[in-house]
């Protein structure tokens, strides 16, 4: 167990490094991340409820993690590195949960600039918008990881992992939203718990078909 | 014939239209399929020596 | 299976789907009682639904085929699960067009996002479709077949997830409903009628189902042959 877990914060600790060497992923999403935002200012009438802008955020939000999803595997691809990260002696979940926490750690990154814009640009933001976007974080870089290695083996990659994505991405948004407006957040966060227990579990467990040849 | 009995016989159409859409499709894959069959027919005889 | 036995299977799915459709559907628009709320028009239902369990079960058989493939290595059951998959998304086209089409009856509008079900197949559409667009965009193999097979089952868990997300949004954006539809108040003639039509259209989903099988072994043992002999 302390192997498996030593594995996947080496793997994480890799993708990390390799960012912070590059600075390629996390600055692209902080701008754009900003530029949507500023973007929706003109595509909402001036007199949008509430409901507008939180809705528009979370698909900011889930654009951005497209960018860091599909900037994942390319590295990998580019160095031939996933090859020799499936021959290593480790599980190869071990994969998938080193880079899923990478992605986090992203996400997290991108959105310590995002909400405070959007508290900023439109409206203050709530406790249980924080905890919605963290749980999403949790369900967005689980099937996208998964969903990355599955596009890294096509032609068409960017392209391919946005169609993949999107509609496993709707109960996130809609439960990210709700958490945000909705009278009763605690059943919209409840449901983004349940989404990441289950896809999480699933992508941990069909990784390793996914990735070997 | 009311509007709504319009609608309900479009409804049911539709779906005699697909499945005879369906049927011409596999047709169209039938066929296909037997060309491809007798040019490789044709390629075995060759091989074979006539 | 031999094809001879598969073909036999799919002439007599397809009489059986043609007996049981014809017989159905003459009781669903000649014998069956007319709802007292909506009148003649509700006869929708007894192709609708039918058309929407019968994908939701292609949908299954998906998956099922896609589990038999990743557990038990049967590689035939990649040909089998794609082939569900398609069926399953023809079927799905069905059913929104025909639920438009009751939408359009019931309401005057040719779409409404409070008809859940309809909202349901259209993010499944959305999904399988990109599931075509998988399975075109990566080279034909064993990582094929386990990548699509891993979609296939994300499909089976997306479909209760999905629908589960989308009541919460529905209490969530519209809370004082405008468009319900009470269930139909089932007489025992018009259960009987629903079911010859259900067990109809699960039969000509079958036959399609092996009929389109067939077709595709035929081309891969082509493909095979082609290459044996280029």
């Amino acid at each position: 167990m302390t192997g498996y877990l030593a594995d996947v914060a080496a793997l994480a600790r890799k993708d990390l490094l390799v960012e912070l060497r590059s600075r390629d992923t996390v600055p692209a999403m902080l701008l754009f991340v900003v530029g949507a935002l500023v973007v929706f200012h003109f595509a909402l009438p001036d007199d949008s409820s509430g409901l507008a802008a939180a809705g528009m955020l979370w698909i900011a939000l889930l654009f951005t993690a497209l960018l860091a999803l599909v900037r994942s595997f390319v590295a990998e691809r580019e160095g031939a590195v996933i090859d020799g990260l499936i021959l290593a002696p480790c599980d190869r979940s071990a994969i998938w949960l080193g880079k899923t926490l990478s992605v986090v750690a992203f996400l997290i990154f991108a959105e310590a600039v995002a909400l405070p814009a959007f508290a900023l640009f439109y409206e203050p933001v709530s406790w249980e918008l924080v905890a919605g976007v963290a749980l999403a974080d949790i369900g967005i870089a689980s099937v996208g990881t998964l969903l990355g290695a599955m596009a890294a083996a096509a032609r068409a990659r960017e392209l391919l992992l946005p169609l993949l994505f999107l509609p496993l991405a709707i109960p996130l948004v809609v439960g990210g939203v709700g958490a945000t407006l909705a009278e009763d957040p605690a059943r919209y966060l409840g449901f983004l718990a349940l989404y990441d227990l289950i896809f999480a579990i699933l992508s941990w467990a069909s990784f390793e078909y996914v990735v070997t040849e | 014939m009311s509007t709504g009995d319009r609608y309900l016989a479009a409804a049911y159409l539709v779906l005699f239209g697909a499945v005879l859409l369906y049927v011409a499709l596999i047709a169209l894959k039938l066929s296909r399929i037997e060309r491809e069959l007798a040019e490789l027919a044709r390629l075995t005889r060759e091989r074979s020596g006539g | 299976m031999s094809t001879s036995l598969r073909n036999n299977g799919a002439v007599a799915l397809a009489l059986l789907a043609a007996v049981l459709l014809t017989l159905g559907l003459g009781l669903a628009l000649l014998w069956a009682p007319e709802d007292a709320d909506q009148g003649s028009s509700q006869r929708i239902f007894y192709i609708h639904v039918p058309v929407a369990l019968t994908a939701y079960a292609c949908f299954g058989w998906a998956a099922w085929k896609a589990f038999r493939l990743l557990w038990k290595g049967d590689e035939r059951a990649d040909l089998e699960s794609y082939t569900a998959v398609h069926m399953g998304v023809i079927f799905g086209v069905l059913t929104l067009i025909t639920g438009s089409i009751w939408a359009k009856i019931s309401w005057g509008v040719w779409w409404t996002w409070s008809e859940r079900q309809l909202v349901l197949f259209l993010i499944l559409f959305l999904f399988y479709s990109a599931y075509f667009m998988l399975r075109y965009s990566t080279e034909p193999g064993p990582r094929r077949a386990r990548t699509s097979a891993v979609y296939a089952l994300f499909g089976a868990v997306l479909l209760p997830v999905s629908f589960l997300a989308i009541r919460l949004a529905d209490q969530l954006l519209h809370p004082s409903p405008i468009f319900t539809r009470d269930g139909p108040q089932m007489s025992a003639s018009m259960f009987f009628s629903f079911c010859v039509c259900l067990a109809g259209m699960l039969a000509l989903a079958a036959a399609l189902y092996t009929i389109e099988l067939t077709g595709k072994r035929a081309d891969a043992n082509l493909r095979e042959l082609r290459e044996r002999l280029a």
